[in-house]
């Protein structure tokens, strides 16, 4: 059963061509890591498949409203307003059943309760991003985007992270996500979608990307996939 | 419920921002001040041109068995202004042309001739430059002089009608151009026809005729009375004949007071509202709420709203404030919210839109306030100043934003000027939609 799919997905500003013909599918319970240089076109994509963007061209079957859940890479956070506030708003809109409780299961979550009062401007970029993740989490969504989620965090921050979206995952969550850390994307996801210049250059599992590339470390394999083809 | 949601949200962000409310609240309450101190404190006495075309050895009009002497109303009409002397018509339009006078008070040479005949009203001409404000001021110091002028002069025409009637009514002797008649009188002649009607035989057709005379000389006698009270009632012999009269009619103080509420009205509205929804965009909030959480129209629709009830409170206050001062009627606050509501939430809208262009808050203030000063600017732009094409374009651009609108809204609540409140409000109720449907282009993803 897929829970998001896209066909010939494409967007442009102005000139710029951001993404090109992108199409894949999401099935319940995977996790799929996009990859690319910068500028290749993965925020752009994950905007269109939350629904922050309007595609140029292409189809998007999505879950109902309120069934995705995004992490944008610049965090969308009120900074006047404090950690609870932030997340109590969202959970309201959201229209979470028990807003409380959510608030406070994101707050443990985050291991921000200590900070819960502080105005979300005043806290230090890694627990801005924190709080960034947490209100994309809060409504516990059928399927979680998450834009390069784990570039601010500390270490066990990451690994707290990644065992949150894993329980998720295990309950039947489908996650994208974007990432620069190659490792990352082959530790947890289960399929990987390289982009570059907006094209979509291979779609398929880790291993597969390696074995195109001879190549037993991901890393090494990525990057010379897209030496060979330009990039 | 989203909406209380972003409404709650949006208070608490302003509360904990007092530099940015303090700033929001004094500065259009000063500059809104300000523009009302600088337009109530014109000279006492404006600058007029003054053309008296009558003849010297005219000035004393003969008026039945009085004399009037016209030089006692221009001393008068003096004391509220300062006249500048000018020889011809075209001296005094050039003058409120480049506008060295405010206006032109011309008396024309046949005033006396006029006023003699008491048969047609004489008229003064008062050429206005068409600055609201000036020609305020000016037409009510020119319109209470007359007004006194007239009061004096009614009575003195009335004294000249009463002696008229009772000639009419009662007979006696008529001075006319060096000649004296010697008038009969409605209640002689009647007493002659009745004499008459007796000496003539019975059947002579003639009695009927005279007694139908005869009748018609009672009916006469007995309204001709009454109308001595009509005209002790008659109140104008002089009316002042305007030109190139535009703008609004309210007296100085009163239309500056319109100004200053307008001004801040305005400030807080556009300010507010296109801050606030361009500070969504600067803290990527906005993406976030679009995608199906809050609807463009809703979300457009709290800023403005929140702008505007922000707006209104902040323009009441200076209101309540100004009517410490200024006696104001108090009976009709309840218009002036209303005129105030229309008003910000057309502004709140412009706000909105001008939110939705930019993407950050420093440019949206920047834009706001460089959209604003303009329009309060061309809404008081005096039509004589400018070519009249340019005039028209002005009008247009005034009636594409709010300013005017709302200012005519507020005076015409706050002053019960022109238009009526009706007229602005529905003005403005077009200029929300237009603006609102603008935003909604805008905010699309
Ligand atoms: N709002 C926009 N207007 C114009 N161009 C844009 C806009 N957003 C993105 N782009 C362009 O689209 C292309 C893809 O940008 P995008 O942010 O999706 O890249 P990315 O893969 O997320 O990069 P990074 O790894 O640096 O985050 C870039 O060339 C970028 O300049
Ligand atoms: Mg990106």
């Amino acid at each position: 059963m897929t829970s998001l799919e896209a066909h010939g997905l494409s967007k442009r500003f102005g000139d710029r061509v951001a993404v090109h013909d992108v199409s894949f599918s999401l099935g319940r319970g995977e996790v799929l890591a996009i990859i690319g240089p910068n500028g290749a076109g993965k925020t752009t994509l994950l905007s269109m498949l939350a629904g922050g963007l309007e595609p140029s061209e292409g189809e998007l079957k999505l879950p109902p409203a309120g069934g995705i859940g995004w992490v944008p890479q610049q965090t969308a956070v009120y900074s006047k307003l404090s950690v609870a506030e932030n997340l109590r708003l969202f959970a309201r809109l959201e229209g979470v059943a028990d807003a409380g409780a959510a608030v406070d299961r994101m707050l443990e979550q985050t291991g921000l309760r200590a900070r819960a009062g502080d105005e979300v401007g005043r806290l230090s970029g890694g627990n801005r991003q924190r709080v960034n993740i947490a209100i994309g989490l809060i409504s516990e969504p059928a399927v979680l985007l998450l834009d390069e989620p784990t570039s601010a965090l500390d270490p066990r921050q990451r690994a707290r992270l990644w065992e949150f979206i894993n329980d998720r995952v295990l309950a039947g969550t489908s996650v994208a996500f974007a990432t620069h850390d190659i490792a990352e994307a082959e530790r947890y996801a289960g399929a990987v979608l390289v982009l570059a210049d907006g094209e979509m250059l291979f779609a398929g599992s880790p291993a597969g990307l390696g074995a195109a590339e001879h190549e037993n470390d991901l890393e090494r394999a990525f990057v010379a996939f897209l030496a060979e083809r330009g990039h | 419920m989203a909406l209380r949601a972003l409404l709650g949200k949006d208070l608490r962000i302003l509360r904990r921002s007092p530099a940015l409310l303090a700033l929001l609240i004094v500065y259009p309450v000063a500059i809104a001040l300000l523009i009302g101190l600088a337009l109530s404190s014109s000279p006492a006495r404006p600058r007029v041109a003054f053309l008296n075309e009558i003849p010297p050895n005219q000035a004393t009009i003969q008026l039945g068995s009085q004399q009037i002497n016209t030089t006692r109303y221009e001393q008068e009409l003096f004391q509220a202004i300062q006249p500048v002397p000018v020889g011809s018509m075209a001296e005094a339009l050039a003058d409120v042309r480049d506008g060295s006078t405010i206006a032109a008070l011309i008396i024309p040479p046949q005033l006396p001739e006029e006023l003699a005949s008491a048969a047609q009203t004489a008229y003064v001409q008062v050429i206005y430059n068409g600055n609201a404000i000036n020609q305020a001021l000016v037409q009510t110091a020119i319109e209470s002089k007359l007004a006194q002028a007239n009061a004096l002069l009614a009575t003195q025409l009335s004294h000249v009608a009463d002696s008229y009637i009772d000639l009419l009514l009662s007979g006696g002797e008529l001075h006319f151009l060096g000649s004296t008649y010697d008038v009969l009188g409605l209640v002689r002649a009647r007493t002659a026809l009745a004499a008459i009607e007796t000496a003539l035989p019975r059947s002579s057709p003639l009695r009927q005729r005279i007694a139908t005379v005869e009748n018609f000389a009672q009916i006469a006698v007995s309204h001709l009375g009454g109308s001595k009270k009509v005209i002790a009632a008659v109140a104008a012999p002089i009316a002042v004949r305007q030109r190139v009269v535009s703008g609004s009619r309210t007296p100085l103080n009163d239309y500056a007071v319109a100004v200053a509420v307008a001004v801040s009205l305005m400030f807080v509205c556009i300010l507010l509202a296109s801050g606030m929804l361009a500070l969504e965009r600067e803290e990527n909030t906005l993406a976030r709420l679009r995608r199906g959480l809050v609807s463009a129209g809703l979300l457009l629709s709290e800023k403005g709203i929140l702008a505007a009830i922000l707006g209104v409170a902040v323009s009441f206050a200076m209101l309540c404030g100004i009517g410490l001062f200024v006696p104001l009627g108090w009976g009709r606050a309840a218009l002036w919210l209303l005129a105030m509501a229309g008003g910000g939430l057309a502004f709140a809208a412009l706000g909105v839109a001008i939110g939705a262009i930019v993407h950050e808050v420093r440019a949206a203030s920047l834009l706001a306030l460089l959209v604003s000063l303009p329009l309060v600017f061309l809404a008081l732009v005096p039509s004589a100043s400018v070519s009249a094409g340019l005039y028209d374009v002005i009008r247009v651009v005034s009636a594409v934003f709010p300013f005017k609108a709302a200012l005519e809204a507020l005076d015409a609540a706050i002053n019960q000027s022109q238009p009526s409140l009706g007229i602005a409000l529905a003005h403005l109720a077009a200029l929300i939609v237009g603006f609102g449907a603008l935003s909604r282009i805008a905010l699309r993803p």
